[in-house]
């Protein structure tokens, strides 16, 4: 058992994985000599080298489609997106290629490739480096999807994304890096594609992801102190997602809600929900509720920014009055 | 030293002025940020690059317009930006340029044909493109002026649009401030030939390359440019400069040692006007005194102003999503409260 942040945690998942796989390479702005924007790569670049920690130019295009072309041909890349704003640019490599190179080819090759970036609020960063675009990933087939929470998954969906055959997006949340847990690297990891139920109650289901996790365990944990208890689901990866876990909860307990940082209309919410609903309409005794970021972009103000998503206040609130009865 | 007489001489007064006015700011802004009073630490200061500024916007006329990177503030101030609202901005203030929707890395101000900051590494260049489009369309003279750092040549939207304002004849100039870092990246890191300005030249551009110490070799060379971009010859600039600072405020910049630093802030573009305008007579001392404590006094009150003003009101975040005229985005509260009536 050690302690560890949730960066250090991604660190070391590079780290063991470089060790073991010779063919796994690191590529992006600044993941070199600089360390990573948000210090995951630090010292990388002393234990394995400059062949193997690659400093790109500002490309993000061709960084993207450079691992796709290095994952066709024996490499196991991991690439950098800096922040997850700047996927727009990578669009081309990512969607029309990387996601659709196996399809196309009639499955003469995979594109194992991992593309490591991080998004989400809480850093007063402003429009175009503050949002939470994983819908973009998840409405494209062809692309897994992998979103930790906790520093023992940032270690372990990274190992896991890193062995996949196919190509992963792994979004990190920019307000987690600093998380500190006590884990056991060594231990069994769940299967790629479970996800984990971190709160168990009887009287409702959060469905939850990255960041927004803690925000649901906290409004549970207040919920609790008025009698309601909850069911806490952290999807871990949203493709694989992990549907039967959470057809299961919802069926036994009979209330849902959803929760992400992301735009509601048209978000990972909103898939959820719907699927919820159609799949689970028989046990549900309310509504699903989705409780999402704004339909508008991501203020630098600090109190517009907080206000534009999600956060326990919100999150509690809202499952008292579902509850209404009973509170 | 010899002394060209003439007219850039003459300007040099107003240009250490501008440049001045951009130090004495952008050393605020750290301040306002150290304590703690910045909307966030995503800070990029102009400090050495002041000529860059200074120079290229000597040559745009009124009507023209531009976008920047987002180490903007000086071009901005030069511009002739209210250093208030701008400071306002930059702390996230309703009284800001963009209600303090934007912040450092968003700024714009139509008014000025500032068509905007950016915080997408090349995301402001081919708007010129549009700009220049638009100005030919109208008959109004103007050019549109695009400023970015040397990490943006990274970027394959910068040759997409050098080609298209090449091809199309557009009045329209490309100015790359080339600090030589992308954060921590040296631009020699970054491509293999670092004589920028050919590229520009390979497209058909006008390109030339200035010495971002010396504030009137700037404004010369822009001049020349700006003037040929308004004859529908369109020009690249590559302005040479040092990063004084690390790339954001907390960036302590371990990736260079401090004899590169000292050497890099030895070539300073205010310390050299400065001496130019002593030697040459058109300023004294005393007036240069006056002069930088004039300004410094102007930017300690951005401080306080920004300090003062008010935080935008909450129901404001979903105000100009749209047009003024159409509905709001509902917010996910009444979106909820619907749902939960229908029980
Ligand atoms: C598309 C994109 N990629 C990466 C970044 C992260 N980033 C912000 S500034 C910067 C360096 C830019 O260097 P340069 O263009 O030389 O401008 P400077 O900071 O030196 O003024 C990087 C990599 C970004 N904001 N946008
Ligand atoms: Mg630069």
């Amino acid at each position: 058992m050690i302690e560890l942040t949730y960066r250090d945690a991604l660190r070391q998942a590079l780290a063991d994985a470089m060790t073991e796989d010779p063919d796994v390479v690191v590529l992006g702005e600044e993941v070199g000599r600089y360390g990573g924007a948000y210090g995951v790569t630090r010292d990388l670049i002393r234990d394995f080298g400059p062949d193997r920690v690659i400093d790109t130019p500002i490309s993000e295009a061709a960084i993207v489609g450079a691992a796709v072309g290095a994952a066709m041909t024996g490499l196991r890349p991991v690439a950098e997106l800096m922040y997850v704003d700047f996927i727009g640019m990578t669009m081309d490599q990512l969607g029309n290629q990387a996601a659709k190179i196996r399809y196309m080819f009639g499955g003469q090759t995979g594109v194992p490739m991992v593309l490591r970036t991080q998004g989400g609020t809480g850093r007063s960063a402003g429009a175009q480096h503050s949002q939470s675009l994983e819908a973009y990933v998840m409405h494209t087939p062809g692309l897994r999807l992998a979103m930790p929470a906790t520093v023992a998954d940032a270690y372990h969906l990274l190992r896991q994304a890193i062995a996949c055959p196919d190509p992963v997006v792994f979004i990190e949340h920019k307000a987690l890096y600093t998380m500190k847990e006590t884990v056991d690297l060594a231990a069994e990891p769940p299967p790629w594609g479970r996800a984990a139920v971190r709160r168990e109650g009887g009287d409702l289901v959060i469905v939850s992801y990255s960041r927004q996790l803690y925000h649901a365990l906290e409004a549970a944990r207040r919920l609790a102190e008025r009698g309601i208890e909850a069911t806490v689901i952290d999807l871990r990866t949203l493709n694989p997602l992990d549907f039967d876990t959470i057809r299961e909860r919802v069926e036994a307990i009979g209330r849902a809600m959803v929760v992400s940082e992301g735009a509601m209309t048209a978000g990972v919410a909103a898939e959820l929900s719907a699927r919820i609903a159609e799949e689970c309409f028989d046990f549900l005794e309310d509504p699903v509720v989705r409780v999402a970021g704004e339909d508008i972009p991501i203020s630098v103000s600090t109190a517009l920014e907080a206000g534009s998503v999600p956060g326990p206040e919100l999150i509690a609130g809202t499952a008292a009055r579902m509850l209404g009865g009973r509170a | 030293m010899h002394v060209t007489p003439g007219a850039s001489n003459s300007a040099l007064p107003a240009l250490y002025r501008t440049m001045r006015r951009i130090r004495s700011f952008e050393e605020r802004v750290g301040e306002l940020f150290v304590r703690g009073q910045t909307a966030g630490s995503m800070l990029h200061l102009s400090i050495g690059e002041e000529a860059a500024a200074a120079g290229v916007t000597a040559a745009m006329g009124p009507r023209d317009t531009f976008t920047t990177h987002h180490r903007g503030h000086g071009i901005f101030l030069a511009r002739g930006a209210d250093p208030a609202r701008m400071m306002a901005e930059i702390a996230g203030k309703e009284a800001g340029y963009c209600r303090g929707k934007g912040g450092s890395m968003h700024i714009a101000d139509m008014g000025l044909g500032h068509l905007g900051a950016n915080a997408i590494v090349g995301g402001g260049i081919p708007a010129v493109v549009g700009a220049g489009l638009s100005a030919r369309h109208h008959g109004t003279g103007a050019i549109s002026v695009a400023f970015f750092g040397d990490g943006a040549t990274g970027q394959g939207i910068l040759y997409e649009s050098m080609n298209m304002a090449a091809l199309w004849g557009l009045p329209v100039l490309f100015v790359c401030i080339n600090n030589q870092y992308g954060m921590g990246t040296r631009i020699d890191q970054a491509t293999a030939n670092t004589a920028l300005h050919e590229r520009a030249l390979a497209f058909g551009l006008e390109g030339a390359t200035v010495d971002g110490v010396d504030v009137e070799a700037v404004a010369d060379a822009a001049r020349t440019l700006a003037d040929a971009a308004r004859a529908g010859r369109p020009g690249f600039l590559a302005v040479t400069c040092y990063r004084f600072y690390g790339h954001a405020r907390k960036d302590k910049s371990p990736y260079r040692s401090p004899e590169e630093e000292a050497e890099g802030r030895a070539r300073d573009p205010l310390a050299r006007a400065r001496a130019r305008l002593l030697e040459t007579g058109l300023a004294t001392e005393a007036e240069l005194e006056a002069l930088d404590a004039a300004a410094d006094a102007e930017m300690d009150a951005t401080i306080d102003f920004a300090v003062a003003a008010g935080e935008p009101p909450l129901a404001s975040m979903f105000r100009d999503v749209f047009d003024p005229a159409e509905p709001e985005p509902e917010p996910v509260r009444a979106r909820i409260d619907r749902v939960l009536a229908r029980e």
